[in-house]
């Protein structure tokens, strides 16, 4: 079969013509999502920063959008996240470890993991109805720190529990053969070697999930957290506000006013959630470079 | 013979300790089996008062949706429709953009373009959700205004385009993952028969991922599904059966969130409609969830040589 040079040249150019094409098409949606980033945090420091000076750190909420601040939001969180911190990170830890360690075969932990793949994918809003029903409700919390902390404490715990498992799983094997060799038993091994080399990565783990918890606003809502209060929790029992909540609060009133505190409230929020991020990063590269050592 | 039971007694006391030890470790692990119950246990016991005084068929297949008002209609159809159109928009943003970033990351970009990409996709991915909301309202409903006059305050489309936004990173590296994981081999055959790198991509290595990828779309539309703040704040709160996407609307998530700020007094119909409509909304979640987990195991090509 004869091929005219001519039109297998003209083919051939207009194939490459595509591939340029196509391959510009992918780097300028790539970029383009990172350039959507930039705009999305430009326009809300644009809005927010103005307003972001001490006072708006220390006051409470007032109606008044020049007097309101974040105060009770901010130790509403806090008191949440020491919660999520007291019930979710030592069950999550232990669950990873019977996991990784204990039962690793059968179809127990086999259905132990599809349960909890599930529960990763469940809405957090569910979470946050379950709270309602079970927290709230059955048990009699009412509207508080420990009854929110609680609902995201479930929330968290199948992130907690797949981060940990990834940290266990990279401690070499040799270190647990070590330690049966000098006749420790599987729980000395696992809570005086095999704990301590994964502890960096675990704690990586423990953040980007508290940071997780931190930004969840829709659970919050269904177990009750207020939108309006004037003090900061004095105890698990007590009432209380979140940096999610009281944002949302702002950006959903019509006045231009208060859209602007929203802005400055979620500079806070960003702030607060980039720290702990870089936390997990820097620990996760101290977790690399000892593995590696 | 003395120090030799004493070494007994304490072997046996540290095998006891290991016995409660692994009880206690197992029992952790099985809080997860307890919150699956409770959620389902609570979903299905709450939603039986409601249909005690509702008719599923009305519920499932009726036209209007006014529980709070009189007379009531309890017809869930008009938030299943404003979901899926939220749903739907938010797919035709993230799917074919999160696919070509995946493309790009995988196929083309070098290490060091990949280094500083990927980090940003993290960022845009660990942003809380009422971030987005405020975003929608204030600066994707002012363009869309700007560009169509009849675009209501809260909107569909403003919303759907930021929850796309959202799920972008999750498409993008799950995508990018499955594309990853095709074998050179397959593509250095490509172009040994003289493929261009674009016809390699898209007539070898995505239908090779086709799997991976398919799952990666049912679970970030699944998280669309659930997606909760953005449409709370940007979409409305009026619920109807609408194909205009300009219109305000609501959405399951979105009703869930105006009932349980309202009073609504524990132990009305009013009350229950929130199991009702959550479980609804579990329901088609966890199905999609299960669906993208086969897909993922079932038809996964396996190259291992």
């Amino acid at each position: 079969m004869q091929v005219d040079p001519q039109v297998s040249a003209r083919i051939m150019r207009r194939s490459q013509a595509i591939d340029g094409l196509f391959r510009t098409f992918c780097a300028i949606c790539t970029w383009a999502g990172i350039v959507l980033l930039f705009v999305l945090i430009g326009k809300i420091v644009y809005e927010g920063l103005p307003g972001l000076n001490m006072d708006f750190i220390n006051n409470f909420p007032s109606r008044r959008p020049g007097r309101a601040g974040l105060k009770a939001a901010i130790w509403g969180s806090v008191w949440l996240m020491g919660t999520v911190t007291v019930f979710a990170v030592p069950v999550g830890v232990c669950a990873a470890i019977y996991l990784e360690e204990y039962g690793k075969r059968g179809r127990l932990s086999n259905f132990l993991e599809t349960n909890i793949s599930n529960l990763a994918g469940v809405p957090s809003i569910v979470y946050g109805i379950l709270g309602l029903a079970i927290f709230v409700r059955t048990m009699h919390m009412g509207v508080s720190v420990l009854a929110g902390g609680l609902t995201l404490a479930l929330l968290v715990l199948p992130v907690i529990i797949v981060s940990s498992r990834e940290a266990l799983r990279a401690v070499p094997p040799g270190y647990r053969s070590a330690s049966y060799a000098l006749g420790a038993t599987k729980w000395q091994t696992t809570w005086k070697i095999v704990l301590p080399s994964a502890m960096p990565g675990v704690l990586t783990g423990v953040i980007l999930s508290l940071s997780r918890a931190m930004g969840e606003t829709a659970p919050l809502i269904l177990v009750g957290a207020a939108s309006y209060i004037a003090s900061t929790p004095g105890s698990p029992m007590d009432q209380y506000t979140a940096l999610p909540i009281q944002i949302y609060d702002w950006a959903s009133r019509p006045q231009a006013e208060f859209k602007d505190l929203a802005a400055s409230g979620i500079i806070v929020l960003l702030f607060v959630l980039f720290l702990m991020n870089a936390l997990a990063i820097y620990s996760r590269q101290r977790f690399l470079s000892k593995l590696k050592g | 013979m003395n120090a030799d039971s004493s070494i007994n007694a304490a072997a046996s006391k540290r095998l006891i300790l290991e016995w409660i030890i692994e009880r206690w470790l197992f029992l952790c692990a099985l809080l997860s089996v307890f919150t699956t119950l409770g959620i389902l246990y609570v979903l299905f016991g709450q939603s039986l008062n409601f249909f005690r005084e509702v008719r599923p068929i009305e519920f499932l297949t009726g036209t209007r949706w006014a529980p709070l008002l009189q007379p009531r209609f309890f017809g869930v159809l008009p938030l299943v429709g404003g979901t899926l159109m939220i749903v739907i928009i938010a797919g035709v943003v993230a799917l074919p953009i999160g696919l070509s970033i995946g493309i790009y990351l995988s196929e083309y970009a070098s290490p060091l373009q990949k280094k500083i990409i990927k980090p940003f996709l993290e960022i845009l991915a660990g942003i809380p959700t009422i971030v987005y909301g405020y975003f929608a309202l204030t600066f994707v409903t002012p363009i869309l205004q700007h560009l169509i006059p009849a675009t209501e305050i809260f909107n569909a489309l403003s919303a759907g385009i930021v929850v796309g936004i959202m799920i972008l990173p999750m498409v993008a590296s799950l995508s990018e993952d499955a594309l990853r994981s095709v074998p050179s081999s397959l593509r250095q055959g490509g172009y040994a028969l003289g493929a261009t790198s674009w016809q390699v991509s898209l007539s070898i290595v995505v239908p090779a991922a086709i799997s991976g990828i398919s799952s990666a779309f049912i679970l970030a539309l699944s998280r669309a599904f659930g997606e909760t703040m953005a449409v709370t704040i940007a979409a409305g709160s009026t619920p109807k059966l609408t194909m205009n996407p300009l219109e305000s609307i609501q959405t399951m998530t979105a009703f869930i969130v105006q009932v349980s700020k309202g009073d609504t007094p524990v132990g009305t119909v009013e009350y229950y409609t929130l199991f009702a409509v959550a479980l609804v909304l579990f329901a088609i979640t966890f199905s999609m969830n299960i669906i993208a987990n086969h897909i993922q195991r079932r038809y996964r090509e396996v190259y291992d040589h």
